[in-house]
């Protein structure tokens, strides 16, 4: 006959020890015939305790054995019935795949994913522009409100932290391509380096990422917390298109405001390279204005301002897609955020290499 | 064991306040081992408040509040927190860990306070699942995944991981259907039947009150006003009262009975 004596705190606390045991025990082989279970030496018992309990009675009982429980109180009997009538927990868990065939479901989520994604965004782009349709059919429909006070919040407010940043790039700039031309004695040219990069391609770059990190950002925030709040569906049913009042306001302000911040940061960038000019290379401003003028010709400041509006237009267009896209939870918020930023960022280089290859072939 | 009828939760002179606002005054309230005590009152009057000081979530501005018979407030922080375990907290809307499983939000109390092996983990949790009535294959949904009413019952089943002494319960009949709110209703009595429970309801639900609640304790004018049993509410003649347990809602829940 097996005897299992329990006795003492039988709660969670103290159930490791007592659990690896009856497991064993249990696991191992056991002579047919009678086992008892001998309640009257426990002081506290818990659902857990009596959990492992009845598991061990029925791995014994399917070993063949009849197993009864002795000294068992009322309260404790009321436990274990209730345990009992919930059956053999399952917690057996699907094996994992193989780790070759996860990688190629992965590819292929992550592949229909990323062409979900495309046709969801162009057909976003043509809800945008039908609605841009209709507003410029109606031009009383404009929201001018909010137009500005998004051209406010994400150009104006932005202005200090993108002067600072193309001043210091602008900086950098040359002073690394002074050191560097100093070898063939060109340092005269770093005017000339400084005046075509930033004007071009620098000044247009770095702002539209501080203004993808800043505002598109703020864009999928706003609208996502909208829409978790349900806003945009209220908006919808008193009858009002938030395409209208969230998303154009939005796309419109950024558009007009990005190039207008480009302006500025080429500037920036241009006196932040004047002034390291000025110490390193002892060229008055008004040698370096001149030379300036020398450099660029209309189609390099040109080139980078054309630029802007589409930038714009994708950052903007991006982090309201994102916004809308949240779904109920506030971690959705967070993910759609992050995926804003990135995407934009990534759109805005890709673009930006567009542009190249397309001046590059009109021969600008 | 403690005796059953002893106080486990003995409020003495609680006074809450958020800057000028005085949410409650003077408030006295004792609660037995065993029983199941509700708490109602009106709108924004600190019925939750109440609860959350209670936990500790808020410190109280003048009074006593002892759990178990200890101050709580003046253990050091590992002995508080060895108490803390004794009881269980289900918040309004479950309050699940979003980014884990039902069955991971379970087990978070037996990963942080002891150290079992997480087959023994997997099957308490498959236990407690069962307990509360959700499906086997709840376990390893995300929270997001779940309806309303069933999100409760996994933050129930998180709230019973430790076998709690005292179940909190924060409302949890709102926002439920009333097959929903009937079925949370027998949950709570068959818990208590079976784990001896001691349970703290706040509570707007006039069915659930006469289903559950042996007292019932009633807040107002910043302090508890009433305790007592269901005909002691419906004897009382304080006008709020008055019209809470008489209104034609209180009506219709008592003819139900």
């Amino acid at each position: 006959m097996l005897r299992i004596a329990a006795s003492g705190d039988w709660t969670i606390a103290h159930l490791s020890a007592a659990d690896g045991e009856l497991r064993s025990l249990t696991a191992g082989p056991v002579k047919a015939g009678r086992a008892v279970i001998d309640f009257s030496g426990i002081a506290r018992f818990d659902t857990s305790s009596a959990a492992v309990l009845e598991r061990t009675a029925r791995l014994l009982e399917e070993k063949g054995l009849r197993v009864e429980f002795e000294g068992v109180s009322e309260p404790q009997r009321r436990l274990l019935d209730k345990i009992d009538t919930y059956g053999t927990p399952d917690t057996s868990k699907a094996p994992p795949a193989p780790f070759y065939i996860e990688l190629v479901e992965r590819i292929g989520v992550t592949t229909r994913e990323i062409g979900e994604e495309a046709r969801g965004m162009l057909g976003f782009i043509g809800t945008v522009v039908s609605a841009i349709g209709r507003t410029a059919a109606n031009p009383r429909r404009f929201r001018l409100v909010p137009f500005v006070h998004h051209m406010e919040k994400s150009g104006f407010d932005a202005l200090p932290l993108v002067c600072l940043l193309t001043f210091l790039i602008g900086a950098v700039v040359a002073q690394q391509g002074a050191v560097q031309l100093r070898q063939f004695g060109a340092e005269v040219f770093t005017v000339n380096l400084i005046a075509i990069i930033f004007l071009r391609e620098v000044g247009l770059l770095l702002t539209a990422i501080i203004v993808a990190g800043r505002s598109g950002s703020a864009f999928t925030a706003e609208i996502g917390s909208m829409k978790m709040r349900e806003e945009i569906d209220a908006m919808r049913a008193l009858g009002l298109d938030p395409m209208e009042m969230l998303v154009i306001p939005r796309v419109a302000a950024l558009t007009v405001t990005l190039p207008l911040l480009t302006f500025i940061a080429d500037l920036m960038g241009l006196l932040g390279g004047g002034v390291v000019v000025f110490f390193m290379l002892d060229m008055s401003p008004g040698v370096y204005m001149s030379r300036v003028q020398e450099a660029v010709d209309f189609w390099t400041i040109a080139v980078g301002l054309i630029k802007a509006p589409f930038m714009a237009a994708v950052i903007a267009l991006v982090g309201c897609r994102a916004g809308l896209s949240v779904t109920g939870s506030a971690e959705s918020v967070g993910a759609m955020t992050t995926r804003s930023v990135v995407r934009s960022i990534f759109l805005v280089i890709i673009l930006d290499a567009l542009f190249a290859m397309f001046f590059t072939a009109v021969g600008i | 064991m403690a005796q059953k009828g002893e106080p486990i939760i003995e409020v003495e002179g609680l006074m809450t306040r958020f800057g000028d606002h005085v949410i409650h005054e003077d408030l006295d309230l004792t609660v037995n081992r065993g029983e199941v005590i509700g708490i109602v009152g009106g709108s924004g009057t600190g019925k939750s408040v109440l609860l959350r000081t209670i936990l500790g979530l808020k410190k109280p501005d003048a009074g006593r509040i002892r759990v178990f018979g200890i101050d709580l407030a003046e253990l050091p922080e590992e002995e508080r927190r060895l108490h803390e375990r004794r009881w269980g907290v289900l918040f309004q809307d479950g309050a699940l860990f979003s980014a884990l499983t039902i069955a991971e939000n379970i087990q978070v109390p037996y990963r942080e306070h002891l150290h079992l092996s997480q087959e023994l983990m997997d099957e308490l949790a498959a236990i407690k699942i069962a307990m509360v009535g959700l499906r086997p294959t709840a376990a390893s949904l995300y929270p997001s995944e779940l309806s309303g009413g069933m999100r409760k019952r996994a933050g129930l089943a998180r709230a019973l991981a430790l076998d709690p002494e005292i179940l909190f319960l924060d409302e949890p009949t709102a926002g439920l259907d009333p097959i929903g709110a009937a079925a949370f209703d027998d949950l709570i009595n068959e818990l208590k039947e079976a784990l001896g429970l001691t349970v703290f309801l706040v509570t707007h639900d006039l069915d659930t009150l006469h289903a559950t609640c042996d007292r019932i304790a009633v807040l107002a004018e910043k302090h508890v006003i009433l305790v007592g049993t269901i005909d002691d509410m419906l004897r009382s003649d304080h006008p709020w009262i008055h019209e809470y347990f008489h209104g034609p809602r209180a009506r219709a829940a008592l003819a139900g009975k």
